[in-house]
């Protein structure tokens, strides 16, 4: 019996999980593709770190395994009695801090300039609420909130999921391709994070105190995310959609909507105690 | 009865899941007490009952079988690093107030002050209730503008108590002596007098927090300054409590007889338990009211 | 040094038997297995947990749990993996091999011994308890974060004073395991001598002792912000929310590598007997445990890089938390170097710690990559993170402490388990545990975060694997209490020296060993 028990196990889990896997899958196994410059920096770090420790463990394990398998018992070995050998300790003590040095130079380069928030083209505040987002253009002053639109029929699994299910807004951010857009980051509540994957941003947004990041979107495309800070209830439903457009699209996208909002006195009470389903999506400034 | 070279093991015994059950008792009757709940004041005061009760009952067992000769030198050393160890979390313990007092005023208040977009025109500096600190003080009392509060000064009763506590580090020393001297009149009276000295200490400690909340506009409410203040000190002031506590009854047992010029360790840690509330509150009289 | 003497109890009863044994044993042995069978309880119920999460996350929408209960759920699930399996997990062990290890008649404070235990099912109620209470248990995740965790009802302070006693009872067990290895060593059992578990032990007792004193104090603080209107978190009274993760985490750091050193320590023996070869660079294995230790706590800003730090902080502490992977480079290579041309077999107890070595240093390496604070801003808060931490905490600690526990349970009960169901178990383990797991790296690199209930449709196929292997992780862990029970009620008899290859004291007594054991001390060459 305890023979078998290494080769069926597996066969008996992959058959289990092949089972289940369904048409559409989705089996993406690395970050996405990267739409601003510090993105894919990231992504290329993120890519030499990974296979760097792939090729250690690689290594690591080859010996480990050999010696699993040629130095066993049942197959007449020996135990030798050795237990030090200094050169090999400095060795292994050395070469791993070498690496890490190789590591560590490209993660701060790339981290300096990550922090460098100066010569921004705009800057759009951002400020995180139980539970939805609150989006300014500081330049204009112009503001609006964005809330999950997502039906609570599908969540609630009534109705089919679209295609966006959770990922969709009601007012997404618009903002201009090109252009070097610094955010500022704070919240009324509880801490939030603001993230989007694909512009390879994520900072908290604290209440009382402002962090900052900056990204550059090179392409233009809808480009969807989520609060990454857990902000109770609801923090699973307060997506974040960015749609970036070419600059002179954006401005005058913006200085419609700056004119128009002039127009209306705000009117939307903030009920602390509101959640994605007892707040109406329509009841929004601008929408 | 035990030879020298014996380590004393005990059977068995009922005090820990007494004071368990107090503990857990305390923490539910506070828990329930917190948000209103009847029986959470009577819950808590069974607790303490028991917590009493126990620690008559454990403290009187060890030193039965101390007195009783059941103790070699290994039980003494045990003990002897059990106290250590344990003052060494409450070193850890009072770390973490530091900590909050040295990050709140070398970074978050300077943080603030210099945040224009969320609090323009906040000044920081030290002390400070805060940029909402309207909201913290004085909004229900006429003879305090908002946001301001008065701070105690060091030079007055801090510094007093500070002789007071360094002066009951060197009583209690010479206790220590007479007591290793066999000299027991005198060991009776420095032990006396440091438990008196601990007493005044929290005399004019609650004089002084009873002027700040009657006169100065500082509470425990008074933004992050309050808060730190309050804490520190009133949790040093809890373990000076404590330790008067214990040095009371180490002379009560003196006044019995108790200890050995050379096997007196409830002694010695009731002092070292002393010499730590006393370094603590160097600490304090330094960040908290010097600086 | 000494012998022993039980002839007076304070109250000059005869001992208690029944229930009351129990609860007033003062004996290391009693109250070790008491601590595991604690542990392994604990393991079940924050494995129910966690089961009932995946079965809400096994595909989009909610079904099980409302967003509230999920919350509960997740930080209910930690709390209880943490400070209710592993921490009392290898008190267990160590009450138990300690005093067998180094020749010690008992703990050395044996009544505190049986107070630290028995803390622990108390503040469990109290922690499980906040779970019926109106406004539910803490919501906020193991981490507590304010000022989330200002908000919530008495569950939450309910949840503040069990950690209080979880901080006394572990506070306590540290300095008695502390006082024990300092004091109660046999005549000859140097400092250099001691078996590895005794040192990676010595060294936890000295990290619970720092900091448990210190996440007792942030809860503190907690308290008096939520009831008693302090500002420490408050940004309108000068506080700051990030204070909270900075004590927090100065805790929190260190409180991961206690839950992986006395693993690293079980690892250290179990290699070497089943490879019939001495330990390789003990030495280099005892400097690297405490530069571990050394560096813990050194790191713990780590877990914050989005917080939005100056550039100084996040450097430094990236380069902080890279400088861990040499000592621990260390650890592993030498596990490899003890196998290396040994003679080796693989019973059940070697499989699980080859496995540990292979599959902690996954965890390790995924670590590594997360100290890069460019790429954490992409991982922080994603599956990739819970990827990482159940590799270093299920297939790290809690797959040693099986391990340890095959080990050792023939010497505790006198029986030998059963070796057949053993292997079974140890595989279903393995690879359910992957397909649980590993999956989620996936899951966070496409940008799933994590404490969320429900999700959008492409993280779908993965979080059905995953959900599927947990599953089949729990049924392999019932296999395992069966097994225990197994042996514990009978089976073939074990000798004194249960494996062929085992060196130490402890195989040196007989199995079972009788309740007191080195009455008087053993002379160690
Ligand atoms: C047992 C528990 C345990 C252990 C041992 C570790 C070990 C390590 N952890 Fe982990 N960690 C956790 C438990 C643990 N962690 C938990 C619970 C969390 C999440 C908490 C929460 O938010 O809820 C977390 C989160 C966490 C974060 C925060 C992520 C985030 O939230 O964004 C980071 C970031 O740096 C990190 C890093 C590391 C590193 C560098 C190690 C190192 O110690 C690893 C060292 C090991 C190796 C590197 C492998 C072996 C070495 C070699 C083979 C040598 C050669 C290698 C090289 C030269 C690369 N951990
Ligand atoms: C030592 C610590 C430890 C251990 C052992 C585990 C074990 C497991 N964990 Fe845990 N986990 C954490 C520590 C741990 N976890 C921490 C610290 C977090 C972070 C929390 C936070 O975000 O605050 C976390 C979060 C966490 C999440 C993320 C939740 C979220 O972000 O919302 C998930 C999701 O898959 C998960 C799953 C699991 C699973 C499937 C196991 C499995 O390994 C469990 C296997 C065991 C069993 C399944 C039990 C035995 C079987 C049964 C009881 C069967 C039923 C029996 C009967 C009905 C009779 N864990
Ligand atoms: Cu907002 Cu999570
Ligand atoms: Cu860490």
């Amino acid at each position: 019996m305890s023979r078998i028990a290494p080769a069926l196990t597996p066969t008996l889990a992959a058959a289990l999980v092949l089972m289940c896997a369904p048409a559409r899958a989705a089996w993406d196994l690395n970050l996405p593709p990267p739409v601003t410059p510090m993105a894919a920096q990231i992504l290329d770090l993120h890519n030499l770190i990974l296979w760097i420790c792939v090729v250690i463990f690689i290594g690591v394990f080859g010996v480990m395994f050999y010696s699993t398998f040629a130095h066993r018992k049942s197959r007449g070995h020996r135990a030798a009695q050795f237990s030090h050998n200094t050169r090999l300790e400095i060795l292994w003590s050395v070469i791993p801090a070498v690496i890490l040095v190789v590591m560590a130079v490209p993660s701060t380069l790339t981290l300096i300039e990550m922090e460098d928030t100066t010569r921004s083209d705009l800057s759009v505040k951002i400020t995180g609420y139980q539970w939805f987002w609150e989006y300014e253009y500081m330049d204009s002053g112009y503001s609006f909130y964005s809330r999950l639109s997502t039906p609570r029929e599908q969540i609630e699994n009534r109705a089919a999921k679209g295609e966006h299910y959770l990922l969709e807004v009601d007012n997404e951010l618009v903002l201009p391709v090109g252009k070097k857009v610094r955010f500022v980051l704070t919240a009324n509540d509880v801490i939030h994070a603001w993230w989007v994957p694909k512009l390879g941003i994520k900072k908290d947004a604290i209440p009382g105190y402002v962090s900052e990041m900056w990204a550059v979107i090179e392409k233009e495309g809808v480009y969807r995310g989520q609060c990454a800070e857990l902000c109770g209830k609801d923090h699973g439903f307060m997506p974040i959609v960015v749609r970036a457009v070419p600059a002179a699209e954006f401005e005058a996208w913006l200085g419609e909507r700056a004119a128009s909002a002039a127009n209306i006195t705000e009117t939307v009470t903030l009920d602390p105690g509101a959640t994605v389903s007892d707040v109406d999506p329509t009841v929004t400034v601008g929408g | 009865m035990s030879a020298a070279g014996h380590y004393y093991v005990p059977h068995s015994s009922h005090w820990p899941i007494v004071a368990t059950v107090g503990l857990f008792s305390m923490g539910l009757g506070f828990a329930m007490t917190l948000h209103h709940l009847a029986a959470g004041p009577w819950l808590m005061g069974a607790a303490g009952g028991v917590l009493v009760f126990m620690m008559f009952g454990w403290f009187g067992a060890v030193i039965g079988e101390s007195e009783g000769g059941h103790y070699n030198r290994d039980v003494d050393m045990s003990f002897r690093m059990c106290m250590g160890w344990f003052i060494f979390s409450e070193v850890m313990f009072f770390g973490a107030f530091f900590g909050a007092l040295f990050y709140a005023r070398a970074l978050a208040v300077p943080w603030l002050a210099d945040n224009d977009l969320l609090w323009f025109g906040y000044e920081g500096g030290w002390p400070t209730a805060g940029p909402g600190g309207e909201e913290f003080i004085g909004a229900d009392r006429a003879d305090v503008a908002p946001g301001q509060f008065s701070t105690i000064g060091a030079w007055g009763i801090p510094l007093l108590n500070t002789a007071l506590l360094l002066a009951s580090s060197v009583t209690v020393t010479i206790a220590h002596w007479a007591l290793q001297n066999n000299q027991r009149g005198k060991l009776l009276f420095w032990l006396a007098v440091t438990v008196l000295l601990g007493a005044l200490f929290l005399f004019y400690q609650a004089v002084e927090y009873v002027h700040a909340y009657s006169e100065l506009g500082l509470t425990l409410g008074t933004g992050v300054y309050g808060a730190t203040f309050f804490m520190l000190t009133g949790f040093h002031g809890l373990h000076v409590t404590i330790g008067a506590v214990i040095l009371f009854i180490i002379w009560l047992r003196c006044l019995r007889g108790h200890f050995k010029p050379d096997h007196h360790f409830a002694f010695e840690a009731g002092a070292w338990y002393w010499h730590f509330v006393d370094t603590v509150w160097v600490g304090l009289f330094i960040f908290v009211y010097v600086l | 040094m000494a012998s022993i003497d039980t002839t007076v109890s304070h109250d000059n009863h005869a001992q208690p038997y029944g229930i009351m044994r129990w609860l007033t044993t003062t004996n290391h042995k009693d109250i070790g297995t008491m601590y595991l069978v604690f542990s392994l309880l604990m393991l079940l119920v924050g494995g129910l947990m966690a089961l009932l999460i995946r079965a809400e996350l096994f595909e989009p929408g909610l079904q099980v749990l409302d967003p509230a209960r999920f919350n509960q759920m997740t930080t209910m699930h930690a709390l209880v993996m943490i400070f209710g399996a592993v921490m009392p997990g290898f008190v267990g062990f160590a009450n138990w091999q300690v005093p067998l290890m180094i020749g010690a008649p008992d703990m050395a404070l044996p009544r505190l011994n049986n107070f630290s235990f028995w803390i622990l099912p108390f503040a469990f109620t109290l922690l499980l308890g906040s779970l019926l209470t109106a406004d539910g248990g803490p919501a906020s995740g193991w981490t507590l974060y304010a000022p989330l965790s200002v908000q919530g009802g008495m569950g939450v302070d309910m949840t503040i004073f069990a950690i209080h006693m979880m901080g006394v009872s572990s506070i306590l067990g540290a300095i008695n395991i502390i006082v024990t290895i300092f004091n109660l060593r046999a005549p000859g059992m140097t400092l250099m001598k001691m078996p590895l578990f005794v040192w990676t032990w010595l060294i936890t007792a000295f990290l619970l002792i720092a900091v448990m004193p210190v996440l007792a104090g942030a809860v503190t603080m907690l308290l008096t912000d939520r009831h008693f209107g302090t500002a420490f978190f408050d940004p309108g009274g000068g506080g700051d929310p990030v204070m909270f993760q900075h004590i927090f985490w100065f805790f929190g750091h260190p409180e991961v590598y206690i839950m992986i050193l006395p693993a690293f320590g079980i690892i250290s023996q179990i290699i070497p007997t089943f490879a019939r070869k001495p330990l390789f660079g003990y030495d280099s294995m005892v400097f690297a445990t405490a530069a571990i230790a050394f560096l813990s706590f050194a790191v713990w800003a780590h877990h914050m890089f989005t917080v939005g730090m100056p550039l100084a902080g996040e450097l430094y502490f990236m380069y902080a938390t890279m400088l861990i992977a040499v000592p621990t480079g260390v650890k592993i290579f030498n596990w490899v170097a003890t196998m290396w041309r040994g003679a080796m077999t693989f019973e059940t107890p070697m499989l699980f710690a080859v496995s540990v070595v292979f599959l902690f240093t996954i965890g390790g390496l995924s670590g590594l990559m997360l100290a890069i604070v460019p790429a954490d801003f992409q991982y922080h808060d994603t599956y990739f993170v819970v990827a990482h931490f159940h590799y270093v905490l299920f297939s790290g600690a809690v797959m040693a402490m099986m391990g340890g526990a095959y080990y050792w349970l023939p010497k505790w009960t006198g029986h030998r388990y059963n070796e057949t169901l053993g292997k079974w178990h140890f595989w279903l383990t393995a690879v359910f545990f992957n397909i649980t797991f590993f999956p989620q790296h996936f899951l966070g690199l496409a940008g799933m975060p994590r404490r969320i209930p429900d999700y959008a449709l492409q993280f779908t196929e993965f979080n059905m694997v995953s959900t599927i292997g947990a599953f089949g992780l729990g049924i392999a862990q019932l296999l395992f209490v069966y097994i225990v029970v197994r042996c514990i009620m009978g089976g073939a008899r074990a000798d004194a020296r249960v494996w062929e290859g085992a060196e130490g004291l402890e195989w040196t007594l007989p199995s079972p060993p009788p309740a007191h054991t080195f009455t008087t001390p053993p002379k160690i060459a």
